[in-house]
């Protein structure tokens, strides 16, 4: 595919937030937009009338019809550009490409992109099964019993199968994971982990354990775009969108094209073009981690290491923090909160606050330049977005 | 007290893919203009986009192209089966669809391993393609 018009330099994001996360019985998943949104506007240093635009996800948790124009009625702004989208888990970096997209063709200035559920709290157990459930096809599928960690389970087995990807190189994802969750302050999981509990923890479907499992919180993310131009009167420091790229190849996995090359290479190659950058000039990423299979897949595919050597990435220590490509350094979705889209979109706000500094002991040393991927369904859509700290 | 396991969800695209599983026949939809087989069934062919689409029966046989063994199930009403083992079967025709494998030798699955369908009554008439493994 040709790339038509870059949107390279064309847009910053100038504002991040993060709500509380954990088990929030007293937040709503509006009020968890809501409170991500207004730290999201006040890091910005704008007011909620600047705001034209806004778009967000979807909700299982509170599921309202037209969630975009609900998510505008509740904070009381009146924009010009609104929608809501389902991509599932690629969502956020998809919302991030429509703001862009709509930005540089002068269409809006200013676009709050939020999220937010509170799936810890805001649901019984069997709303959330049968919400979870709803993944797998509902005619061909769902008659045998399967999960989703049950489906990426299954990739997990044709990718060890294929690659000698190990058991114990899918714990180290977990364990790395959450030793970067240990410096986050607002990371659901507080305790560190060992190789051997996550080898020992509950299974869930084979080879996957409830550790090698994302976690399921109340939480809530938000970041501000608008305009490169815009970004230099700020107050903060803006991180600008360098590439972006989506690909969509199936949503169930029964009509995945493969279980061993998927769409992350496609939508990364996209980005890295647009980008005019490479793998080599990457200083962080921040990857989709639903279950501990998954960034070792991505970072194959988006040429970080070759085919089967993701694994050894991991467990050679290369993805910490002070290694070659530090990876998910604010915990991810394993270790720092995931609900929903939630998840994806608080990589992107890591990813803008490491480019930003300051982060103490989690700070990445120099980063300049950092790598988002998203991917939703049974890595089904995919998009890879590239930050900078400066224009390139 | 166990919940009834899922019976099939019958629409105008699946009604006959039931039906015929009814019947203990293994169906998918063969494309008249390229000739392609696929396996979940729709209004045209995922490959030319013809809706010259005809119904034809398979073997039945495939080999396991990939699966898991479930051990948590999400679904409460598999929650008395588990753990119990979820595939992806590459048919010999060359589709891939969804299924389990049962037998008292499924939990041994493993990758390439051949197998055979059969039919699992699910209430009423209904039955769903299951596959069991065999020697090859």
């Amino acid at each position: 595919m040709q790339i038509p018009v870059s949107l390279k330099n064309k847009v910053a994001i100038v504002g991040v937030g993060e709500s509380d996360i954990g088990k929030l019985p007293h937040m709503t998943g509006l009020g968890l937009n809501a409170q991500a949104a207004k730290r999201a506007i006040e890091d910005a240093g704008l007011k909620p009338s600047d705001i034209d635009g806004l778009i967000t996800a979807y909700s299982f948790t509170e599921p309202y019809f037209m969630l975009g124009a609900v998510m505008c009625e509740y904070l009381g702004i009146r924009p010009h550009f609104n929608a809501s989208m389902t991509v599932g888990g690629s969502t956020p970096a998809i919302m991030l490409k429509h703001a862009a997209e709509a930005i540089a063709a002068g269409q809006v200035e200013t676009v709050l992109v939020c999220a937010g559920e509170n799936r810890a709290t805001g649901q019984t157990r069997d709303a959330a099964l049968n919400a979870l459930l709803a993944v797998g096809h509902p005619y061909y599928e769902r008659p045998y019993g399967g999960s989703i960690p049950g489906y990426y389970a299954m990739i997990a087995n044709r990718y060890m199968h294929e690659y000698r990807t190990t058991r114990e190189q899918m714990a180290a994802v977990a364990v790395n994971t959450r030793a970067h969750a240990l410096r986050h302050p607002n990371a659901h999981m507080k305790k560190p982990i060992t190789l051997q509990d996550v080898l020992d923890a509950k299974p869930v479907a084979d080879p996957l354990g409830l550790l090698d499992c994302c976690l399921i919180s109340d939480a809530g993310g938000a970041f501000i775009v608008t305009s490169a131009e815009r970004a230099k009167d700020l107050k903060s420091s803006p991180v600008y969108l360098q590439g972006i790229g989506e690909f969509h190849t199936h949503e169930h996995i029964m009509c995945a094209p493969s279980l061993t090359e998927f769409g992350a290479a496609e939508s990364g190659r996209i980005a890295f073009e647009m980008a005019g950058v490479g793998p080599q000039d990457i200083d962080v990423a921040e990857l989709y981690d639903c279950f501990s299979i998954v960034p070792i897949i991505e970072l194959e595919e988006l040429g970080f290491a070759e085919r089967g050597a993701g694994g050894a990435f991991f467990a050679e220590g290369h993805a910490a923090i002070g290694g070659r490509l530090p990876i998910n350094t604010h915990g991810g979705m394993l270790s720092h909160a995931h609900a929903g889209a939630v998840g994806g979109l608080l990589g992107i706000v890591e990813a803008v606050r490491q480019l930003r500094g300051g982060l103490g002991t989690r700070q990445v040393a120099d980063a300049e330049r950092a790598l988002v991927h998203n991917e939703g369904g049974i890595l089904s859509s995919h998009c890879t977005v590239i930050l900078a700290r400066n224009l390139g | 007290m166990s919940v009834a396991l899922p019976a099939p969800v019958v629409n105008a695209d699946s009604a006959y893919y039931w039906a015929a599983a009814a019947a203990e026949r293994l169906v998918i939809r063969k494309c008249m203009h390229c000739g392609q087989l696929h396996f979940m069934p729709r209004y045209l062919c995922p490959h030319c986009w013809s809706t010259d689409l005809e119904w034809v029966e398979i073997s039945g046989r495939g080999r396991v192209y990939s699966f898991t063994v479930m051990r948590r199930p999400a679904d409460p009403a598999f929650s008395d089966l588990a753990p119990y083992v979820v595939a992806l079967i590459d048919l010999d025709e060359g589709p891939r669809m969804m299924a389990g494998v049962v037998g008292e030798d499924a939990l041994g699955v493993a990758i390439g391993d051949p197998v055979t369908v059969i039919f699992e009554p699910r209430g009423g008439e209904a039955k769903v393609p299951q596959f069991k493994r065999v020697a090859r």
